[in-house]
């Protein structure tokens, strides 16, 4: 056991820190200043920089565009660019089909994609859950009929994030009907911008902003060329798919942007002549919310390193999904309480009502209620505890 | 950055793991209640042939050179099986001190045989009025010829009742609540003047309530400077909470597992209660708080032997809380989730229980752990 900082480590983080400074734009840079709400452009713009430095996929195989970077590399340069609040990067890309395509791909979608995630050219999205097909993901209805050499889609997705910004789409599809309800789901990629009958409406969140869509296929023809591993095999990628969204959604990264906001809050709030930031009690509340998310950090380092040594991450990552997200809404609500009668703000509040640093806030706040709800429900992260690690058995 | 154990680590803990199997299951300490000292002289004497004294002192001060989480492994299997011998008192609190500013001749005449397992030892700091501040001491020592003459009273001494030479803090100057004006003294338990009253405690051990009357000291007792102990004693202390960390996790590990195995053996409605999803959504969140727990006690571990004061304070102070908190949650849902049996003195899940509730106690526990965090420098800046 050894997690102190090598020479060359702390000299590492110099090195980025020095980068992120000169590299974000003056535009991105003044947005850092408040809550950190970017447009899609934005994020493109700040993922554009990332690859042309090479540093956009550290956590990939350096093979296929990663950085060789170790874990506590990777930990520093995931810390820099919280402190600098820079653009969080799309995850579906990156973080869930380019993960996915490395470990189940064949070589030539390998080929064809995994460049164009890497460049930021092309940017995909999630189609899993359905109107009927939520925390029971596997009773899905979409369905991909085979007709010569391709499939012909049917059906409808929802909470599909990002779908209206998005080029791609990996869509789990029900290719046999008959049998038990995991083993007739197969992993297709749409072309959701040039394919026929693919259509994305966005939805209006309570955070007001519209981050999820629902995308509907009407005999979508997708080519069979692009679906990952074996028909009916879908479910076992889903899962490993799921372990890698279940090691990001956490928002532990984020929480620690949330905390820092939460501390200027606190420090621009007038309380007669102190700040709230002065305030004891409220200082303790922060306290005990930073000692837990640090708790949880090192149980994220402890899952990292595991995965560093070729061990994949497995149904303990359900404990980042679950406290990480318990956490990140606990520290916007701390956000919330903080603000006092600027609380009441929303985000067409005008300026001399409303300080900038908490612009964004309310709506963070109305929209991490998802957070306990998206990538498996916190219930269903502890049902995946309950059976597969603690083995508990089935009524 | 590497959290695996290294080979010396696996051995040392599999050694520690088949003793507390073998020889120190809950059915030893359980003896042990009902005895005077509370624990055995014997077995602390095998701790100390096999090393496990000596694991993290220098091997200039008769040591195996090794870390503080070293020592941590050793606690954390040992609270598996509730193992009553003093080795937070002896060998983290009181050894600790006298490793760090004891000189050539007191290292020998004390920490020499305690890290053999001939003595034991105690840290005499709390006082009636403290509470957890450790600047509070009315105690005094008082210049008496070549040496010093103490006097005052310490409360809730770990192995007090039983140590042979006892650590204690009495004031050299100044007044009850100053910061400075601290020291430290080495005295004799068999002392003239010195009072112990045995004192059994909630988790079925004991400690001492000291009473000291004009106890005289030769100056060669005094441990390191006159009058500025209060930083070394925040040290021992927040090693203490470290050791807590550690010992704890061991038995909410252990309170845990026990748990997991009733859910899956215990039957009503004819089914395994187990399979009730209420319960399964407890036993995971408690899986989620063990874990956090054994993730903050590795880091607080390795921090205790930190030189950067905040780091260290950060670290142990978020490992107490978590110990406080997120154990209590698995502790008092370990209780409820055994039933009628669990509140029986003759199940051995209780006397977990309340030896972590007693380990939440000391040192700090989570409140006063979290004003000290947002009191560190650190905790206002935004890095």
């Amino acid at each position: 056991m050894d997690l102190s900082y090598t020479p060359e480590q702390i000299a590492f983080r110099s090195e980025v820190r020095a980068w992120i400074e000169a590299a974000m734009p003056p535009h991105l840079k003044r947005k850092a200043e408040g809550p950190g709400h970017y447009e899609q452009a934005e994020v493109m713009e700040w993922h554009k920089i990332l690859y042309a430095k090479g540093w956009i996929a550290p956590h990939w195989p350096q093979d296929v565009g990663g950085t060789g970077w170790n874990i506590a590399q990777r930990h520093i340069f995931g810390e820099e660019l919280v402190r600098a609040n820079a653009p969080q990067l799309s995850p579906f890309g990156l973080g869930m089909v380019g993960p996915l395509l490395i470990q189940y791909g064949n070589d030539a979608q390998k080929k064809r994609f995994l460049p164009k995630i890497l460049s930021g050219e092309e940017v995909w999205c999630q189609g899993y859950s359905e109107p009927n097909a939520g925390s029971d993901l596997a009773s899905l209805q979409l369905h991909a009929d085979k007709d010569g050499d391709d499939y012909i889609l049917n059906g409808q997705k929802t909470w599909t994030t990002n779908a209206q910004y998005a080029h791609w789409i990996f869509v789990l599809a029900r290719t046999n009907a008959g049998g038990k309800k995991q083993e007739g789901i197969t992993f297709i990629l749409a072309d959701v911008r040039n394919t026929p009958g693919i259509t994305v409406k966005p939805f209006l969140t309570t955070g007001g902003t519209d981050a999820f869509s629902e995308t509907w296929f009407q005999n979508a023809r997708v080519p069979q060329s692009n679906r990952v591993g074996p028909e009916n095999g879908g479910w076992t990628m889903a899962k490993a798919l799921l372990g890698h969204e279940r090691t990001l959604i956490g928002g532990i990264a984020e929480s620690r942007r949330w905390l820092r906001l939460c501390k200027r809050i606190a420090a621009a709030t007038a309380v007669g002549s102190s700040s709230l930031l002065e305030d004891v009690e409220f200082r303790r509340r922060i306290a005990r919310l930073e000692m837990r998310l640090r708790s949880l950090e090192m149980v994220q380092l402890r899952t990292l390193a595991a995965a560093q040594l070729g061990r994949a991450p497995g149904p303990e990552s359900s404990i980042l999904k679950l406290v990480g997200t318990d956490v990140e809404q606990e520290i916007t609500e701390l956000c919330m309480d903080g603000m006092g009668h600027d609380a009441l703000g929303w985000l067409d509040s005008p300026p001399e009502a409303l300080p900038e640093v908490e612009r964004g806030v309310a709506s963070l706040f109305n929209y991490l209620r998802a957070a306990s709800i998206y990538g498996g429900s916190n219930e269903i992260q502890r049902n995946i505890i309950a059976k597969q690690i603690l083995r508990l058995p089935t009524a | 950055m590497n959290f695996d154990l290294s080979e010396e680590q696996q051995i040392l803990v599999d050694s520690v793991a088949k003793y507390v199997k073998n020889d120190s299951p809950v059915e030893r300490f359980r003896k042990q209640r009902d005895s005077e000292r509370g624990y055995e002289l014997e077995a602390w004497s095998r701790m100390g042939e096999m090393g496990w004294l000596g694991v993290a002192f220098p091997e200039e001060h008769g040591g195996f050179g090794g870390s503080f989480a070293d020592l941590a492994l050793i606690l954390e299997q040992l609270g598996r099986g509730l193992v009553p011998e003093p080795m937070i008192a002896s060998v983290v609190l009181a050894g600790g001190l006298l490793s760090r500013l004891g000189s050539a001749d007191q290292r020998k005449a004390f920490l020499d045989p305690m890290i053999e397992g001939r003595t034991t030892l105690a840290f005499a700091y709390g006082e009636r009025q403290g509470r957890y501040h450790l600047h509070e001491c009315a105690t005094r020592a008082e210049r008496r010829g070549a040496g010093f003459a103490i006097s005052g009273e310490k409360v809730w001494v770990l192995n007090g009742h039983a140590a042979d030479h006892i650590v204690v803090v009495a004031r050299t100057s100044g007044a009850q609540s100053d910061a400075a004006g601290l020291s430290l003294f080495v005295v004799d338990a068999n002392a003239q003047g010195l009072t112990r009253t045995r004192v059994p405690t909630m988790d079925g051990q004991r400690c001492g309530l000291l009473r000291f009357e004009n106890v005289t000291v030769g100056a060669d007792r005094l441990l390191g400077a006159e009058g500025s102990a209060l930083a070394h004693i925040e040290w021992a202390i927040d090693r203490g909470a470290a050791a807590a960390c550690a010992e704890g996790q061991g038995a909410v590990q252990e309170l845990f597992e026990r748990t997991v195995a009733y859910l899956k053996e215990r039957k009503q409605f004819e089914v395994p209660i187990g399979s009730f999803q209420a319960l399964q959504h407890r036993a995971a969140d408690m899986y989620a708080e063990t874990e956090l727990c054994r993730s903050s006690m590795i880091l607080a571990a390795i921090e205790a032997d930190d030189d950067d004061e905040e780091m260290r304070k950060r670290e142990i102070s978020t490992a107490k809380l978590q110990l406080g908190r997120g154990g209590w949650y698995v502790m008092e849902n370990a209780i409820q989730l055994f039933g009628g049996i669990g509140v029986t003195d003759e199940q051995d899940e209780g006397l977990f229980f309340k030896r972590l509730r007693v380990l939440q106690a000391l040192f700090g526990d989570a409140d006063w752990h979290a004003d000290r965090f947002q009191r560190l420098p650190h905790f206002a800046t935004q890095d």
